[in-house]
Formats: C-alpha cells, structure tokens, sequence
C-alpha cells in the first residue's frame, strides 16, 4: 500500500448527502476480477450519458475539477455496500482524500486499507472548504497527516483534526494489515487450542 | 461479573488479542464467502504465499451475478462468467470443503443459505464481504460486512481488527397490528432514525413485536440494519431460534446440540446492562410502508402522500428529497396508492424465505397480475425454492401471472440479466432504493412480499390490510 504522509492538489466540490457506493461505482463494474482499472467507472452514473458520451455538467468533467486528488461532500458518504470497488475507483481516478462531516462505517474502514484517508471534519469547515472549491475553480489544499492539519496556501484556511493513531501510522507507513496480525500468530493458535 | 449485552458476551468470547490504543483482533467462527467480494482477496493470499488458515469455517457460495433463468441455459455475459469462473477455481486451488456452485442443491444468496444450512448459529462472529451480513445477527449471532482487504486478512488469519462498536438497543413495544410485517418494521425504523443514525453502532432488536417474529421475519429485520448505517444488527436467541436450529441440515445434532442450546441461553442480555442509545417504537404506530425516494429512510405509510420537499427542515433534506422526487418521476402531495408500477421483484436477502413466499402467495392466489407489470419471483436459494415447489406455491405463482425463476441475488442490484430498463418503476422486496441500484434510470420503491404481491395484481400500490 503506497504511503499517505502529505497529499496538495485540487478539490473538488461534490455538495451531497448520503452519497452511496452504488453512486461511486454501479455493481455492473463490479464484475472484474482485478484490483486496479476501476477509476474510468467512477461516478459513471453521472460521468457519462446514455451514449458513454461525458456529461459536461459532472463536476469531475469540468477542467477546474478534472484533476482533483481530494473530493469534499457531505455527511454519511459511502454509505451502501462494503464494495471495496468504491474506493479502489477514487484511488485509481486519482482521488486519495474525501472530507465530509460523516462516512458510512464500512467505507471508511475500506478506505484505510487503500491508502486512501476518509478524513472528518466539522460540518463548518467541510462548508468552508466547500463554498471555497465552488468559487474558485482548481483551488487547491494541503492534507498534511503528518502534521495532522488541512490548509490552503493563502493559510484563510487552517483546520487541525485528528485521526485515529493507528490507522494513521498504518497510513503514514504504508502498512499491511495481514502482516501485523501474523505477529500474533501464537496468540490465534492459543485461541484455536481452547 | 458486570451485566453485559448480548454483544458484549460474543465480542468478550472472541477476542484474541487487545493492545491500548490498537483495534481489537477479533476470532472469525464463519466467513462466507461470494464470487464478487471475493478474487482480489485470493489473489493477494497468491502473491503473499498464504494458505485459507482455516478452510472448514469458510462456506462459499455463486449468488451475485448468477442468472436467473434455467440452470441448462448457459451464461451470456463472459465477464460475469469470468468472475464465477475464478470462484470455482479459487475453491478449488484453496480446498474450500463448502463451495456451493450454481448448480449446486445448497446454492443460494449467501445470507439465505448461511442460516438455512445450519452454518450460521446464536453466539458466532460472522463475516462476509457483503454489507447484508447483518442479516445472520437474526440467530444472536455478531455478523458484520467486510470489505475485501478484510476478506484477505480473515482467508488468511481465521480474524478481524475491529474497533469495538458502540451498542443501540431499537425496541418495538406491542404486538404488530394486522397487514404490518418484519419488513414494515424495520422500513419504520429506518424512517424514524434516518440512514445513518445507527453508524458506529451494533442494534439488537428487542420488545415483543420482535420476539413474536418467525426467524424468517427476524432475518429480514437484521438485513436492513445497515440501511440504517449500522455495523451489524441482534436478536436474542430463544425457542424459536432453537427450534429453528433443530431442522438445520449442517446445525450440530442430538446431545451435542443440546448442548450447545443450554450455552446459548446464556447469551441475552443480562438484566441491568446498559447500551449507548436506546429508541423505543411502538407496534402499533407502524403500517405498510412504501418508499418514496432514492434511500431507505424515504419513507411513507401506504394511506399517505409523498411528501412536499418544502416541507422539510433543512436545506440539504429539501435538496435531498428534490432530487429524490425528480429521480422517481413523482410529484408532492400525490398519493402513494396512485403510483402505478411497471414491475415487480419479489426476491433478495430481504425477503426471499420460504416464509416471503408464502405470504405473498397467500395475497394472490386466484387473482391474477394486472397487464400493466410484469411481476417476477426469485427465491433465495436453491432450498427455498424446492420447498416452495413442494408446496405448490411455484404454480400459485405461475397461475398468477409472475415469472418463478431459480434462486439469486437477482434485480437487487443487477448485476446478472434481471434489470430495470430506464424509468421503470418497480415494487421491489429488496433493502437499497439508490439511483440506479436496480439499473441505470430504474425507480425502485421498497415494500414488503405482501404489498409487492397486492402491488402486482392491481398495478399500483395498495393497501395490503384492505385487500
């Protein structure tokens, strides 16, 4: 898993609750067998007409947001199925942050295992963010999980959050899950024994 | 020792190892395991060198992408072929011992057969790269859905890294009036705590109107907890769930079930254990319910109207239930009863038991679907579907008017042939009413088997308890 430490670029605006994983990646793209390829299926819903043509209105469609690395939205995002699919599609469009005031459960937990920070912040600065991304077309932030603080580069604004340590040293490092566990392999062997 | 939930009893029993600060590493009694959450977790156990730790707890079924039509027809879509293709050969390379293929008598939708078989039992930790797992915690079991690195870790280790949930107790006092049904139970539910007002949170469902349910009735309450946005929901095992136990073909049998059956008296709540949150509904304000809108908190009584989006509070619920409307082709204030329907899916994890189907079957038999809707029944496995045969509830069915397909997970998602063409609307048993969940520009409402049964032969919804 590729490290997250500090991540700067464009954010894009998506103004929505309850955003589902249906809505991020339709399950008729679930059926690949491989880990990677799924970005061109992100919001395809949305992205693309009836004719595959693109939807010129589809926010990722627009040039100021064609390129964004960070998606900001609104409470509950991801909520639905426990497709991983969803976000192996934002990593692989190139979207390794979304900030929203909530994430459904199981997302979220989806998110930590990608390289990909489901990162929460007050519903006022998510606003903030958000009004600002609107406005001003390639506007861009800084998420700095190392310095545990969102800002952009005129510093109008600057949010301090907190990510559970754990998963954020698993992030910073880049760490396997699988490989951890194993280190407790005598302790599952001792509970198989009981 | 201090008075513990349910939850807490099977959490304490399972943990195998804890640090401060560190997720929880949680024993896995029975992963499940199903064709599209599943590839890229045994491709990573490939590459790393892993085995299946333990291959005895893991049941694996073809559901997803399965059609529906006869089993001697073959699959059109290679791609879906593909993915179902790579579960028989993962199966094999791994000695999954319990691989039930498409063709298989135990096949099924793998939250239906977990419990019919008898692999799914009060006091477990159940797993399954599905977010219906939740559907399993319907025997006092704590079933979670898993994404699919986690698939690989539990494959790989036989456990899960779990913060530890925090506990919701959603108690339905009084007994449900006539014409209301699980189903109606848990859309009420949804519609009072909103889509994400259980996230965080593992609900054990209590009160009378829960323990007089049949365990069918009880899974369908579970399925849906995650439309709620929690973790996983619980009922308390008791003579119904034992009962039940009894008859599973792969249940433990004689004294060795016996047992088992005095420890899990056991797991319920003890009296003077607290959970975080408490929300109390009564029975008898519940009533058929339809969904309106684009998620499953969207929610009206059937002898009601669909709401004025002006109506709403806040401007992202206006913003919300706008879009919703527009999605749904629908107009405020007009009456639920007056929104006619093109289709019908009777099926899905929600509410494809052999208990579904009769009830639904009870509703239409000698009428006859209206010209209007083509109507379809999907049972959930290949069990229920032979049980309901052997009933005769296949011809009741058929003499109706609806299509009797073979067991999957269907129009639910679409992932197989069975979709909505854009801008059909359909009365739908399933869990999920998103855009596009049951194909792209389809408009689902959901309902329980009885008024999508009524719903078919009159061509628009209709009030169950007066028809």
């Amino acid at each position: 898993m590729e490290p997250f430490v500090k991540l700067e670029g464009v954010v894009a605006p998506l103004d929505a609750v309850n955003v589902d994983t249906d809505m991020i990646i339709p399950a008729v793209y679930l059926k690949s067998i491989e880990r990677t390829g799924f970005g061109q299926y992100l919001f395809d819903r949305y992205r693309y007409n009836d004719d595959r043509s693109e939807n010129p209105d589809f926010l990722l469609n627009q040039d100021a947001y064609r390129n964004a690395k960070i998606l900001v939205s609104g409470p509950n995002f991801g909520c639905g199925s426990s497709r991983e699919h969803a976000p192996w599609a934002l990593e692989d469009y190139g979207i390794r942050c979304i900030i929203a005031p909530s994430f459904a459960d199981i997302f979220f937990n989806n998110c930590f295992k990608n390289g990909v920070l489901p990162l929460i912040l007050p519903e006022a600065d998510v606003r903030r963010i958000m009004d600002k991304a609107k406005d001003n077309a390639g506007f861009q932030i800084t998420v700095d999980l190392e310095g545990k603080q969102v800002r952009d580069g005129d510093e109008e604004i600057v949010v301090d959050f907190e990510v559970d340590e754990f998963r954020r040293y698993c992030l910073l490092n880049g760490l396997d899950d699988i490989g951890l566990t194993l280190q407790h392999e005598d302790a599952i062997a001792a509970f198989e024994a009981r | 020792m201090a008075a513990r939930t349910m939850f807490e009893k099977i959490w304490d029993a399972h943990v195998v190892h804890e640090e401060p600060g560190q997720p929880s590493l949680i024993y896995i009694d029975l992963h499940l395991v199903h064709e599209v959450t599943s590839p890229q977790a045994f491709d990573g156990l490939r590459m790393a060198g892993r085995q299946v730790r333990r291959p005895d707890l893991t049941v694996a079924t073809a559901d997803h992408n399965t059609p529906t039509w006869e089993l001697t027809r073959p699959i059109e879509d290679q791609i879906s072929k593909a993915q179902l293709d790579a579960l028989d050969r993962n199966a094999a390379e791994f000695n999954l011992p319990f691989y039930y293929d498409r063709f298989s008598e135990n096949q099924g939708i793998v939250h239906v057969i977990g419990p019919d078989l008898g692999y799914t039992l009060p006091g477990k930790t159940v797993v399954c790269g599905d977010s219906h797992t939740s559907t399993h915690g319907a025997l006092g079991c704590f079933a979670v859905g898993i994404g699919t690195s986690e698939v690989e870790h539990v494959l790989a280790t036989q456990t899960l890294r779990q913060f530890k949930p925090r506990t919701m107790e959603v108690r339905v006092d009084g007994d449900l009036p006539n014409g209301v049904t699980a189903k109606d139970i848990i859309l009420g539910i949804i519609g009072h705590m909103g889509v994400n007002g259980g996230t965080g949170h593992v609900i054990e469902y209590t009160g009378e109107a829960i323990r007089n349910l049949s365990m069918d009735g009880r899974m369908t309450v579970c399925n849906m907890s995650i439309e709620g946005g929690a973790r996983a929901g619980m009922i308390a095992p008791d003579d119904t769930t034992f009962e039940y136990v009894r008859t599973r073909p792969y249940a433990p049998k004689g004294a060795e079930l016996e047992a088992r059956i005095e420890e899990w008296r056991a797991l319920p709540t003890d009296s003077g254990a607290t959970y975080d949150r408490t929300i109390v509904i009564n029975a008898a304000d519940l009533a058929p319910f339809v969904t309106w809108g684009t998620k499953p908190d969207m929610v009206a009584q059937i002898t009601d109207r669909v709401p004025d989006p002006a109506s709403f509070e806040t401007t992202a619920e206006r913003e919300a239930a706008e879009r919703a409307l527009e999605y749904m082709g629908l107009e405020p204030n007009q009456r639920i009863e007056d929104i006619r329907i093109d289709r019908v899916f009777l099926g899905a994890c929600t509410n494809a038991r052999i208990d579904d189907l009769r009830a639904a079957a009870n509703v239409i038999r000698g009428r006859q679907v209206s010209s209007d809707v083509y109507a379809m029944v999907v049972p959930g496995s290949a069990r229920v579907k032979a049980q309901a045969e052997a009933e005769g509830l296949d011809q009741v069915f058929k003499d109706a008017g609806f299509d009797w397909r073979v067991a999957g997970c269907s129009m639910c998602l679409g992932m197989n042939p069975d979709i909505l063409d854009p801008g059909q609307r359909c009365a739908s048993t399933s869990n999920r009413n998103f855009e596009g969940r049951q194909g792209r520009g389809g408009r689902t409402h959901l309902v329980s088997p009885e008024m999508a049964a009524a719903a078919a032969i009159a061509g628009h919804f209709v009030d169950v308890r007066d028809f």
